[in-house]
Parts: structure tokens; C-alpha cells; sequence
């Protein structure tokens, strides 16, 4: 094992888990606000949140690459404002795989909150707590498994994705190269030995990752 | 019911025909692809034959004729991904020949206010990123990294490139304004309006672009194919190419 494998090994774990953290809280926020709340358009919303689950990935990586380009509405910004760039760096890597992942968590967590008895928070709030205090103690910990489903589906969404982060973040060594993209350049030079190494990895990546989350709800239904 | 009956006559006699017309598979080279795509309109127009491309980074077309894609022509960028296939036995060498020449340039998009005036001006901070094709393995990156190498710069560059599927790849990048420059062969920016050249790599600098066009062994139209192979090499094709900026190599 070299250090570039341990590299993209580190790195696409790592981006993984800090695209799934920062959906967290936003998606968690619109998965409640879906299950618990209606208002006109809201089918609207909840189609636009799904679809990068159904249109394809170097599709949405199209509409990434024209939103956030030096030549696009939020690149052209954030490019003149605060020379900040997005596109072909890691940044590129992680909205990528933010976009990506989010539909994942907020469907599973949707159903999750749906499902927790609302007379239970409102016996909560009648004896005086808040509504945030009503959301940690009691819808949460009741929607912890399908909080934690909809986080694994999103981690393990984030581990594989290929098309999107092409895109937008094309393959550079050492910068933006995932496993997946490094697996896919290996096939194409001939280096199969290498795509095959790397392929070992993300399976026990991926067997680690489902594996604790198992361990995890397990526990936290006894 | 009538109307059914005849379309269905009228289609097996045209399935139990002799297929006349051959569909050609011509595997070419991503910097080929305008040029290529003329002179097969202007071949079609004489011949009942059709031809089917496939463009892309000559490294990935070779793999796929390794894997045994359905190619009847493979026009490379370079002779070593020839000379691969060739060592596998994978083309026929009586049939390769190198037809064409190339040069690289330097481009930055229309509106870019960048000077070039030699490779190591690609060190200046001022370019943050530049878009190659591949340097590992496609021959448009891997001529400019011989290129910078030849100067002793590419340690120096090779952490601002931004490597991309094939050499129309890195044009696409400079055209969006996502890197300050690349490195293309001089076909390609003179496709482009959205770029503009900056710098001309003078041929004593750079490795000898070369393009060699050989018949797959494995072809399913090898008769038809080699006639479209004969008119890649006649005069009225070596003007559309030269037409788009290549030199021929004979």
C-alpha cells in the first residue's frame, strides 16, 4: 500500500464524512418541516429535494459546473468577491457530494418523523418544554433509526459517487481523486492491479461503515 | 390488417437482403473529431457506406480495442498507443501508416488579459490552474509534459494541473474560465472561439506529434474499411485536414 492509495483512501473517506455532517442539520430541519408541516408548493419542494436521486449524476454535475464556474451565478461571486473557487478543487469534491446525498437522508428522515406519535410531543409541550427541547428529547431520539438509516444511505451514497464529482471537480491527483474516480483512471491506463487494490479497499470501507452503523442502531434499540 | 401484412413483407425482404451498406467503426482521436466528421460527410456522399465514430482520448480507445470494442479503423494521437496494439497483435501493420502532424499551443479563454511568451511563463503565480489532457496517459498531456519536461518546469506545473479526460476535455475547461490556461494541440483552438492562443510551442521544443491510422485486426468491415482508409489518404482528405490546421506527415 502506498501513500497516494492511503491518500485516496483518507480522502474519500473524510470528504464522505464531512459532506453527511453538513447535510446533516439542513436536512434534518427540511425532513421535519416536510413531515410536520404543510403549506402550498410543498409537493414542489419535496420533488425538487428527490431529484438528484432520479436525474443523472453528471446531469446535476452539469447544473453544478454552470452554477458555481468562474463563468456562473455563485462561482462568478464568491470568484470576484473573495477569489474563492469551487470548481476543480476539493470544495468541488465535497458540494458534490453534498448534493448528491442529501435526497437519501431527507427521505429516510422524513418517514422517521412522520412516524413519531405527535401526541407524544405535544404531552411534552403541555408540561412545559420548549419546541427544541420537544425535538432533542422526544421526536429525535424516536426517529434515531431512521435519522440513522437516512445517514448511512447518505454516507454510503457519498463513498461511491462518480458522476457529479467528475464534473464538477474533474480527477486530480492528490486533490480531488476519490476512490471511485482513482478506480476508473486505473481501468482506463491498463493499471487493473491497481483498480483491483483499490477496489479491496472500498470494500472494507464500505463493509466498516455499514457494519458500525448495524453495531450502532443495535444498540441503541436495546 | 392489409397494411400490416405488406409492412410485414416489406420488412423481411429488406432483412433477407445482402446488407450492401457496411457501417464503418473508426475509433479516432478526441482532436480529430471536426475534421474527421467533414470528411466522412464528403466520403458518404460517394458511397453507400456509413461511418460510425467513436472519439475520445487515443489511451481510452485503445483500451477499449484491447477489450475487444467493435473497431474497424483506430486513428491515434500518438504512435505508442499504436505500437501497444500493434505488440498485441490488435492491428493489422501492413495497414498503419502516419498520416498526420500537430502542434501544441498555449490558450487562455477570449477575455483573458494573460501574456505568454515561453513555458516558464506557466509558473507565474497569476495562473493558478492549468487544464492538460491526462499527462499519464493521453497523448495531448503527454506531449505538453514532455514539452515542460524539456525545460526542467514540469515539477514545478504539475501541481496546477488539472487533468481532464482528453485534450477537448482541457479546451472545455478554458473556454468556461475554471483554469487560467491549457495546453491543446493547435487544432483544437482553432475550433474554438471562446479561446485564443497565447503561445506557439515551437517544434525544436517539443516531442513530434505524430498520428498513425491502422486497420483493426478483429474488423467486421474490413473491405469497406479499408477503402475509407484509402480516401483518409488521398489528396481531397489531406486538404480538409490541412484545412483545420494539421500538417501531413508525407
Amino acid at each position: 500500500m502506498t501513500s497516494e492509495d492511503w491518500q485516496i483512501i483518507w480522502f474519500t473517506a473524510w470528504v464522505a464524512a464531512l459532506s453527511t455532517l453538513l447535510i446533516l442539520p439542513f436536512g434534518l430541519a427540511l425532513a421535519w418541516t416536510l413531515a410536520r408541516r404543510d403549506w402550498p408548493g410543498k409537493s414542489i419542494v419535496e420533488t425538487f429535494v428527490s431529484l438528484p436521486l432520479v436525474m443523472p449524476p453528471v446531469a446535476t454535475g452539469l447544473i453544478l459546473l454552470k452554477l458555481f464556474g468562474r463563468r456562473g451565478g455563485i462561482g462568478g461571486f464568491l470568484h470576484e468577491q473573495f477569489n474563492f473557487d469551487v470548481i476543480f478543487t476539493w470544495r468541488a469534491v465535497l458540494l458534490a457530494l453534498s448534493v448528491m446525498s442529501l435526497p437519501l437522508l431527507v427521505r429516510s428522515a422524513r418517514v422517521a418523523f412522520a412516524e413519531v406519535n405527535p401526541r407524544l410531543e405535544e404531552i411534552a409541550r403541555t408540561l412545559g418544554a420548549s419546541d427544541w427541547r420537544v425535538f432533542f428529547t422526544i421526536t429525535a431520539p424516536l426517529a434515531a433509526r431512521g435519522i440513522g438509516a437516512g445517514l448511512l444511505l447518505a454516507f454510503a451514497r457519498a463513498l461511491g459517487e462518480f458522476g457529479a464529482t467528475i464534473m464538477i471537480a474533474g480527477n486530480i491527483p492528490g486533490k480531488t481523486s476519490t476512490l471511485s474516480l482513482a478506480i476508473f483512471q486505473d481501468v482506463q491506463l491498463g493499471e487493473d492491479s491497481h483498480a483491483f487494490r483499490l477496489l479491496g479497499f472500498s470494500v472494507v470501507l464500505a463493509f466498516t461503515a455499514v457494519w458500525c452503523s448495524e453495531f450502532l442502531l443495535r444498540r441503541k434499540t436495546k | 390488417m392489409k397494411n400490416k401484412f405488406l409492412f410485414l413483407v416489406v420488412s423481411l425482404v429488406w432483412f433477407a437482403l445482402p446488407v450492401r451498406a457496411a457501417e464503418i467503426n473508426v475509433f479516432a482521436a478526441a482532436s480529430l473529431t471536426d475534421s474527421l466528421r467533414q470528411i466522412a460527410a464528403q466520403y458518404e456522399k460517394n458511397s453507400s457506406d456509413r461511418i460510425i465514430f467513436n472519439f475520445g482520448a487515443s489511451s481510452t480507445l485503445a483500451r477499449q480495442i484491447e477489450e475487444g470494442a467493435p473497431a474497424d479503423i483506430f486513428f491515434s494521437a500518438d504512435e505508442a498507443k499504436m505500437d501497444g496494439l500493434e505488440k498485441k497483435n490488435l492491428i493489422d501493420p501492413a495497414t498503419r501508416k502516419s498520416r498526420l502532424g500537430n502542434s501544441l499551443v498555449v490558450v487562455v479563454a477570449a477575455d483573458s488579459a494573460l501574456q505568454i511568451q515561453s513555458a516558464a511563463d506557466l509558473t507565474n503565480a497569476s495562473i493558478q490552474k492549468i487544464a492538460l489532457a491526462d499527462p499519464q496517459a493521453v497523448p495531448a498531456g503527454i506531449y505538453a509534459k514532455k514539452w515542460l519536461e524539456h525545460f526542467q518546469l514540469w515539477s514545478v506545473i504539475a501541481t496546477k494541473v488539472v487533468p481532464m479526460e482528453n485534450v477537448r476535455g482541457a479546451l472545455a475547461a478554458v473556454e468556461s474560465g475554471n483554469v487560467e490556461a491549457g495546453v491543446v494541440y493547435k487544432t483544437d483552438a482553432g475550433i474554438s472561439k471562446k479561446v485564443k492562443v497565447v503561445y506557439e510551442v515551437p517544434s525544436a521544443d517539443a516531442p513530434v506529434i505524430s498520428y498513425p491510422l491502422a486497420l483493426v485486426k478483429d474488423a467486421q468491415q474490413p473491405v469497406a474499411a479499408k477503402k475509407f482508409l484509402n480516401y483518409l489518404d488521398s489528396t481531397e482528405a489531406g486538404d480538409i485536414f490541412k484545412k483545420f490546421g494539421f500538417t501531413l506527415r508525407d
